[in-house]
């Protein structure tokens, strides 16, 4: 984990629909902790990513300790806990997708946009990550880009894929 | 509209607009709860649904009539029905398609399940990367409500009843039911000790039921059609029909609803029209990557559970996953262990460092590195983790290691002893060939 995990500049406060639907959210639920998963969803939307900051608000608005927090967004694979690129390109690398030549696109993907797992181009348009299976297993290979799932995934199609993604 | 693809869940998967209350009805959807909610006791609810002999479709097979029943009748606590959507075990993609076509026929069967067992909040637990579903199904849980279906007093039936939605956030384990109810609760997505099963002591230490979408799919037929009516498909112990999800190099992979009972080679050959050109099938992994593969040679073993616990497999969460004959098999089982290693919650030892030592064995062996005693190594590593970890992740990864070892064992020598493969073939490469 790197030092920015732990560095925090101002303090954020959510905006009004965010804090809006927060308090909506709340009332689903037999206690307030029951709503972390919802609310780090709604700080991811809000800034794009997790930050710091974002991590002590969530721990404020539901009266939970910290290092709670820390530990609950960590558990998660989906919780960006840095910033990432304009497009997620998150391929899966699971056994259907890679009977079907994941292995294969997610090198071309590496080589084409000359980043690693994990990484984000310096233009800040794309962040590749492999992902174990995303139920699209009859559409292998598969990369879901942010919330889009892109199913049959050949590198042709790949590379007409990304020239879309601006 | 298309022909239909299935008798039950898939009758209308595919007409258009079926997301659509207006459509839903128009196809009988919705008719069930006005002959259901105060007209049917609750009691008889519970019973035509255990006389349908309907099992959990999730990977369990357990009896859905009887895990109801176990709700204890004179709890003070309030009751909660939490459906299962963390659709994440590999090979499996029914609940996705069955939630994004057809999302009024879950709430429907969601509210019927709830009021056989006296459930007024519904909890609907989707897997992260389904938030695009959480919409579809929003805007349908808001059509219902605006009809009258769900609220304070569901078609005026005195019955109260709401769903929540509710979006995990990327955890393999959360399909585990107990790790599910520490992750509603905003905990770390982990395990927790059974008994007290979730029926006693489940969300909020409150009487809980979990059941998986194509489970609670089937309630609206069976409670409007009856045990009987069901009983026409599918095996004595495995009535109805499965969705079966195929993946793998089959010329048309997809989601297919059968009869349980169908044998696995109708369901290759016939319904995906057989394998691609060029190729011949190796082995299947018939229930989800976590239960053991089957030799070519035991295609002809039934899609029901005791077909499949016969032939020493499990139709699990019905995964199909079809492997050619081009296709290492230390290569396909070192993915399948990385999978379970990537995915270990690590709260228990055998499963947390178990996994690990499994990939790097594996890992060792396909890079032809491996030693003649790394295969009974594997075994011995999975024996520690099979039956001995918290859950039942430690039985998933540990089975299919045990498995393809049992089947495919001269595999796993060849590597040892000729340092490579056996089939020479990468996966990838198999398919630039067979594309080119």
């Amino acid at each position: 984990m790197s030092d920015a995990l732990l560095e925090v500049s101002t303090p954020l406060e959510w905006p009004a629909k965010a804090q809006a639907e927060i308090d909506e959210l709340l009332g689903h639920y037999a206690n307030r902790r029951s709503a972390i998963l919802p609310v780090l969803w709604i700080a991811q939307r809000e800034w794009g990513w997790i930050p710091p900051a974002a991590l002590l608000l969530v721990a404020r608005t539901l009266g939970l300790p910290e290092p709670e927090v820390f530990g609950i967004a960590t558990f998660y694979t989906m919780f960006n806990l840095r910033p990432i690129g304009r497009h997620h390109l998150q391929v899966c690398m699971t056994l259907s997708c890679s009977l079907m030549g994941a292995d294969r696109l997610f090198r071309h993907l590496e080589s084409k946009l000359g980043i690693g797992h994990g990484e984000t181009t310096a233009d800040g348009r794309f962040t590749l990550r492999r992902v174990e299976c995303l139920a699209a297993c009859g559409g292998g290979p598969c990369m879901q880009v942010n919330e889009t799932y892109h199913e049959n995934l050949d590198e042709a199609q790949a590379d007409r894929l990304l020239e879309s993604l601006r | 509209m298309s022909a239909a693809r299935g008798p039950l869940l898939f009758k209308d998967i595919d007409t258009p607009g079926l997301t659509s209350i207006d459509t839903y009805r128009r196809g009988g959807g919705y008719e069930t709860p006005a002959l259901v909610l105060g007209k049917k006791s609750p009691d008889e609810c519970i019973e035509i649904v255990k006389a349908s002999g309907l099992r959990g479709r999730g990977g369990a097979g357990f009896p859905t009539g009887l895990k109801w029943s176990f709700v204890p009748r004179g709890s003070p606590k309030p009751k909660y029905l939490v459906c299962n959507a963390d659709e994440s075990e590999p090979g499996t993609f029914k609940d996705r398609e069955l939630m994004e076509k057809n999302p009024h026929l879950l709430i429907e069967g969601m509210l019927l399940s709830a009021y056989a067992f006296g459930a007024h909040v519904g909890y609907l637990y989707l897997r992260g990367e389904f938030a695009y579903i959480q919409r579809i199904l929003e805007r349908a849980i808001g059509e219902a409500r605006a009809a009258g279906l769900l609220g304070d007093d569901v078609l005026g039936s005195g019955f109260k009843f709401e769903i929540h939605t509710h979006l995990g956030a990327g955890a393999y384990i959360c399909g585990e039911e107990t790790a599910l109810l520490s992750s509603l609760e905003g905990y770390r997505g982990q395990p927790r000790l059974k008994p007290p099963f979730p029926a006693v002591e489940g969300l909020y230490a409150s009487p809980t039921v979990v059941n998986n979408v194509e489970t609670l799919m089937n309630v609206p037929c069976i409670l409007r059609h009856g045990a009987s009516w069901f009983r026409q498909w599918g095996t004595e112990k495995s009535p109805g029909t499965k969705i079966l999800s195929v993946s793998g190099p089959v010329k048309r992979p997809g989601n297919y609803e059968v009869a349980m009972g169908l044998p696995l080679r109708a369901l290759i050959d016939e319904l995906c029209g057989g394998m691609r050109d060029g190729l011949q099938v190796k082995a299947v992994i018939p229930g989800g990557s976590s239960v053991p593969p089957l030799p070519a040679s035991l295609l002809d073993t039934g899609l029901d559970y005791e077909s499949m616990n016969a032939a020493g497999t499990f139709i699990g969460s019905g995964g199909v996953i079809v492997i050619d004959d081009r296709t290492c098999l230390v290569d396909t089982l070192w993915n399948i262990t990385r999978f379970y290693e990537h995915e270990s919650c690590g709260k228990c030892t055998p499963c947390r460092e178990g996994t690990y030592w499994m990939s790097e064995v594996l890992e060792r062996l396909e890079h032809g590195q491996g030693r003649e005693r790394d295969i009974d190594l594997l075994n011995d590593v999975a024996d520690n983790i099979n039956g001995k970890s918290f859950c039942a992740l430690g039985d998933a990864a540990a089975m299919p290691v045990m498995g393809f070892i049992k089947h495919f064992r001269d595999e796993f020598e060849h590597h040892v002893t000729h340092r490579r493969c056996l089939v020479n073939r990468r996966r990838d490469a198999v398919l630039a060939e067979a594309s080119a």
